[in-house]
């Protein structure tokens, strides 16, 4: 029994988008084909533990879920026909150098631009991760029927307006591809530090979901630098999990971590899809850039080995293609231990991020090291009070708490 | 074939420019010879409106537009379109064609 309900969610895991996205393209209605991808797992949550596996899951659940399908649209005969005339007409017959794989329409219809981001997340997790409403709700903190709801909201959307399940145009093509990569880092990024105060700090459900995403659209997109990018980049932030929480729930900085602890089969992992990217001559894009930041992290054996003047080398090849404060921010954090803390905070003083945490820890940080401790003190204040993961604010008050002074 | 509303927002009662005018021809030409063409046309601002309830027998009129707002609809487009992002795509063209935001909407299926 229990053999079996192993081999349910590892077939859960692995058939899900392939699922529900041969059904989409089938029955050419996504409601209709999660709602029976859903009922073919339910028989054989019922059927398998007494007539054994399948010798071919997949097979089976397809067969299953059509007919359940078949069954039920031979109520609703022309709504078939009107999805189908809706759906089949996208196809796309210009080769774009992606591989064409229902599960990849699926991907950029639930990540399509006319969809608003939270929708797009919530799409991906429960369409392609195969995570139920309750999942994705926890995960986001967000109550459970209003992210039913979120997601029904999407669905009409996409039947009324006619988003199609398809690949893109080739001019839209790079655009809908770096949408769909910010949806799997948006995901990432929760996971990897989430933003409520009442969440669990660091979240290795999310991480590894989103991981597993990336890996399956970087199969799905195999000339794509920034797919490949992207997933080297998770992995390598993946690798130092262990490393980044300790064991009073306090999160650790990269100079405090224990590197003993870090994953290195992800980091060999990472550190060969970066070489590869490098390998490949063309220009990197920011994905790749912030793999090559973490692969240098990653490549010193202790904080003091780090090789500071690649990784400000790498944040100004960042710079230039995305001059935003943030990114700024971090490279004075970089420029810090190459230059100094008086050359950093003259950097950073003048961005405008008054509303950003990492502003503040950062300025606090640098106030510190320059000595200037009422000023560092005040600066930690202002980041505690905007921080929301417990496991900074933590981190933060015990380093605010250690300031020297009154 | 699905039909789309696009509608033409702006926050001035401002008329299409000469440029903006013949932009918006060539955008028109390229809808009829790509047959995505139903119909479309210019608005009279919100001070021209009038809004009437006739629920009760004897209609009601009432002087000006039933919202006011700081932008409204000043032209629109109907666009025939096999799916969303052939829409998108003739949207994105008829704002740069009239220089101004569009919404774009699609009308409810039969």
């Amino acid at each position: 029994m229990t053999d079996v309900g192993e081999v349910i969610t590892r077939v859960h895991r692995e058939e899900w988008a392939r699922l529900v996205a041969t059904l989409a393209r089938r029955l050419g209605d996504l409601d209709v084909a999660e709602e029976m991808a859903a009922e073919a797992f339910a028989i054989a949550v019922q059927r398998w533990p007494v007539d054994g596996v399948p010798p071919n899951p997949g097979a089976w659940l397809t067969t299953t879920a059509r007919r359940k399908a078949i069954d039920q649209l031979r109520r609703e005969v022309r709504r078939e026909e009107k999805h189908m005339e809706a759906l089949m007409l996208f196809d796309n017959p210009e080769p774009l150098g992606i591989i064409d794989d229902d599960r990849l329409r699926l991907v950029f219809t639930c990540c399509h631009p006319a969809l608003s981001m939270e929708a797009r997340i919530a799409l991906t997790l429960r369409m392609v991760g195969g995570l139920t409403v309750p999942e994705i709700a926890r995960a986001f903190l967000v109550e459970e029927a209003a992210m039913g709801r979120r997601i029904t909201r999407a669905k009409a959307k996409i039947k009324a307006a006619r988003i199609p399940f398809g690949v893109p145009f080739r001019e839209d093509l790079p655009a809908r591809v770096s949408g769909v990569l910010a949806v799997l880092y948006l995901i990432f990024n929760e996971g990897y530090l989430a933003s409520g105060p009442e969440k669990e700090p660091v979240r290795g459900d999310l991480t590894a979901e989103a991981i597993r995403l990336t890996r399956l659209v970087r199969a799905l997109l195999p000339d794509d630098g920034e797919a490949a990018g992207l997933l080297a980049l998770m992995l390598l932030a993946e690798a130092r999990r262990a490393a980044r929480v300790s064991a009073s729930g306090e999160l650790v900085a990269l100079h405090e971590q224990d590197r003993g602890a870090w994953d290195r089969e992800l980091i060999a992992e990472g550190h060969a899809l970066v070489r590869a990217r490098l390998a490949s001559g063309q220009a990197p894009g920011r994905y790749q850039i912030l793999a090559a930041i973490n692969a240098v992290h990653t490549d010193a054996r202790a904080f003091r080995d780090t090789d500071w003047s690649q990784v400000v080398a790498l944040y100004d090849q960042l710079v230039r293609l995305d001059p935003s404060p943030i990114v700024r921010l971090n490279r004075a954090i970089a420029v810090a231990e190459l230059d100094g803390p008086e050359v950093a905070l003259a950097q950073v003083d003048h961005l405008p991020l008054d509303g950003y945490h990492a502003f503040h820890a950062t300025r606090a940080e640098l106030l510190r090291r320059l000595g200037r401790f009422g000023e560092s003190r005040a600066a930690y204040d202002r980041a505690i009070g905007l921080a929301g993961n417990t496991a900074e604010t933590a981190y933060l008050t015990r380093r605010r708490n250690q300031l020297a002074g009154p | 074939m699905a039909q789309y509303l696009l509608s033409v927002l702006a926050d001035t009662t401002d008329l299409a420019t000469p440029e903006e005018m013949a932009a918006i021809d060539v955008f028109n030409e390229q809808l009829q010879a790509d047959g995505h063409w139903v119909f479309a046309g210019g608005l009279g601002s919100p001070g021209t409106a009038t809004v009437v309830d006739g629920r009760d027998g004897q209609p009601v009129f009432t002087d000006g537009p039933y919202l006011e707002s700081k932008e409204h609809i000043i032209g629109f487009w109907i666009i025939e379109a096999p799916h969303l992002d052939v829409a998108l795509r003739l949207a994105g063209l008829g704002s740069k064609s009239c220089n101004r935001r569009v919404e774009l909407r699609p009308f409810l299926g039969e």
